[in-house]
This record gives C-alpha cells, structure tokens and sequence, in this order.
C-alpha cells in the first residue's frame, strides 16, 4: 500500500465525514421540533463538513495552494452561517415561529415585550423602531 | 495577523447587518477614518489574492485598486479596533474552537438521530462585560459554533446577547451555557481586547 | 483497494442523498416560511458539499470556483428573505 493509496483512503474518509454530518442536518431538520431549533441542525453540522471536504480536496489535489484558494469559501461560511442563523432566528422569534411549551427558560420574551411596548406607546411603527432599537 | 484581520472584515458585515440603528455616524470626513480602515483594505488584498490562488505583483495591483473602489462604493462603518493584538491567545482561541466545534457537530448529530423529538430549549440572556463591537461580534459567531448554542438575537448598547440553547434538561444546562459564553468572550478580549477590557474579565 | 474505495464513495451518495431529500422533505411540509427557508440553506450547503466531493471522487479542481460562488452568495438570500420575513409581521403560531 503505497502513500497515495493511504491519502487517497484518508480523503475519501474525510469526505464521508462531510456525507455524514449532511444527513445529520437533514434528519435534525425533519425531526426537531421548531424552526428555532432547526437552525443548530443548520449551522454546525455543516460547517464542519465543509471544512472536512476542503481538506480532502486539498489531501486528493496534494497541493497547498488548492487549500489556500478554498479558504475564502471557510470562512464565508464560518462567518456567515452564523449571522444567516441570528437574521433568520430573530425573524422566527418574532414572528411566532417557534413552540413556547419547549422552552425551560426564556430570557428574551420579557425584554421583548418591554421594548414592544415603549414603541407602542411613542405612537410610531412598532416594527421598524422596534427592531432598530434593539440592535 | 492577517486572521485577526479576517474576522475584522466579517464583523463589518455583521455590524452593519444586526445594527441597523446608526450608532457611528457613517461620515468619512478626516484623514483619521482612512487610517481605521486600513485593516479592511489589507483584507481585501488578501482574500483577492486567496481567490485566484497564487501571489504575483499583477495580483496586488488589481486588488489594491479594487479594494479601493469597493471600500468607496460599498461603504461601512468603521470599526473601532482596540490597537492590541495577541497572536498566541488567538491561535489559542482558534485550537479551541475547532476542537468545540467538531464535538458541536457529532452532538447536534447525535441528538438528531438518537434524541427525542420534544427536547427542552432555552433562551439564554448573557451579560457580557466587554464594550467591544469586535468581542461581541466574534463571541456570538464562536458560540454559534459552539456545542448547544447559537446566537439569537444582540442588545449591542447593554453587550447582552441572547442564546438559543438546545436540549436544556434543568438550571445546570443553562448555567453550562453561559459560563462557555463568558470563557469564550475571555479569550477573545485577551486576543484583541482593549486594555480596559482586560481588567474588565480578571 | 479500489473495491474499498468504491464501496466508501457508494455510502458517502446514500448519505449525500439522504441528507438532500430530508432537507426538501422540510422545504415541501414546512409548516412556515422559515423552516423552508432554513431547509433551502441546507440544501445549497449540501450542494456546495457535493461539489467538493465530486472534485475529491473525479480528481480534479475545475469546480472550485462554483464552490466559491455558491459559498459566497448562498447566504445574501437566506438574509434578504429572513429581514423581508421579520418585516412582513405574519402571526402564525406553530401547532405541536
């Protein structure tokens, strides 16, 4: 078994890292219970798998600069998929979108409800302030 | 440095994004505003360069130029850099990070193929104690990779920020979240806190 | 050797297509917008995935660019769509 048989090995098991936290997101998207809890299958599982894939592409083209040119797409996706899960659960939250009766605390409702009000009682555009507001 | 720089460019980004209230005033008026975004000008360089993948001078000129004009046309807010780096806690804080965010990933796996479907959440209010735009930003977008929490939702004047936990079973679950947030923002202040907000979290 | 590999890379597309079918199975029930608007996210993440994989499997590097495309813009619709979701004020509680 030659070196390229053990890199060649070691990036198609790097690839089935990525296949398997893929479904991973998949099944938690179908099986947890509310949009809110949805977003962790969302975000982790498939940052990781990114990165494993990033690594196996570089591994099987043995070359550093393919690594380095495949680094943009990390940290897009470290960066980003975490404020596309912030934009998308706020939006959730305030909309509803998720089931009270699972919550075993939540510090956000009375906080939300304070500033809901005081936008309400200015008389102005309960959304738009609202949401400024609290930024 | 050129990491540290890296993240700075994302939290232009999230700055602008998450706040849409204007807390700088956005006026690019003295020399001083050029000099603050000199970071996110040697970003750009570097990821042009990234992009195509090799280092040549043709590269460096073409990205210079076009750093310049999207730092004009697309313009953001400046940052407000603390002016100290520490490399090393910084690669710490990087070691770290992957290491959680790989147990994050097989446990939110775990949990979608193996849990029960109703698991407890949580909505976790963290008071931070650093003032910083940058510790704030980054410590929510490490927590969000982190195992059991994601950012929500971020009040930026009172540095609280808002965590979605799941599979909180009782008051220990939540506390185990909050300290990760607070062990989390220590290291990112002593990476590129300012000197305040070191004292801040002894 | 090749008979390992082969059989590694027939499991690596059942669990590529089993992740992509859950995640349109979350895009067709819904219930609300942004549950399919977060399966729709996976869906791209899993093809920027699947790109990447295929490069792997092929050997060769032509579709790094489409990675990147797709890393760089996957995210601007999911933001658009959850600010115009936030905005639009749609009451819809989520029953159990």
């Amino acid at each position: 078994m030659s070196l390229d048989d053990v890199l060649d090995i070691i990036s198609a098991l790097l690839v089935l890292v990525g296949a398997f936290l893929t479904l991973a997101a998949g099944v938690g998207l179908v099986r947890f219970p509310d949009a809110l809890a949805r977003l962790h299958a969302a975000t982790k599982p498939q940052v990781l798998g990114l990165i494993a894939i990033v690594i196996a592409v570089a591994i099987e083209a043995r070359s550093w600069q393919v690594l380095l040119t495949l680094i943009p797409v990390l940290l897009f996706q470290v960066l980003l998929a975490p404020i596309a899960a912030q934009m998308v659960g706020r939006a959730a939250y305030r909309t509803d979108n998720y089931r009270a009766d699972l919550s075993l605390v939540d510090d956000l409702a009375a906080d939300v409800e304070r500033a809901t009000s005081d936008a309400e009682r200015a008389n102005v555009d309960t959304d738009r302030t609202d949401r400024d507001d609290r930024a | 440095m050129s990491d540290g720089n890296g993240n700075g460019n994302g939290t232009v980004a999230v700055g602008s994004a998450v706040d849409a209230g204007d807390l700088h005033p956005s006026v690019p008026s003295d020399r001083r505003t050029y000099w603050e975004q000199a970071p996110l000008f040697v970003v750009l360089v570097i990821l042009w360069m990234l992009l195509w993948g090799n280092i040549s001078w043709l590269n460096l000129a073409t990205g210079a130029v076009l750093a310049v004009v999207v730092m004009r046309f697309f313009y953001l807010p400046p940052i407000q850099l603390s002016g100290r780096t520490n490399p090393l806690w910084f690669v710490a804080f990087l070691g770290q990070f992957l290491f959680e965010l790989t147990i994050a990933s097989f446990q939110v796996a775990a949990q979608a193929l193996l849990g029960r479907r109703d698991v407890k959440n949580s909505i976790i209010a963290v008071q931070l104690r650093t003032r910083s735009d940058i510790v704030l930003t980054l410590t929510a977008i490490a927590m969000s990779l982190m195992p059991g929490s994601y950012a929500l939702d971020v009040d930026r004047r009172r540095s609280i920020i808002y965590f979605h936990a799941l599979n909180t079973r009782d008051a220990d679950g939540v506390q185990a979240v909050r300290d990760a947030a607070l062990k989390t923002e220590r290291m990112l202040v002593r990476a590129f806190g300012s000197s305040a907000d070191l004292r801040s979290i002894r | 050797m090749t008979v390992t590999l082969g059989v590694l890379y027939i499991t690596i597309g059942v669990l590529f297509t089993g992740g992509a079918l859950a995640a349109l199975y979350r895009i067709v029930v819904g219930p609300s917008l942004l549950d399919r608007l977060i399966a729709s996210d996976v869906l791209l993440t899993t093809l920027i995935l699947v790109v990447g994989a295929e490069m792997v499997y092929n050997g060769h590097e032509r579709s790094i660019p489409m990675m990147l495309v797709l890393a760089a813009t996957a995210v601007l619709s999911t933001i658009a769509v959850a600010r115009y979701a936030s905005g639009q004020g749609t009451r819809t509680k989520e029953g159990s």
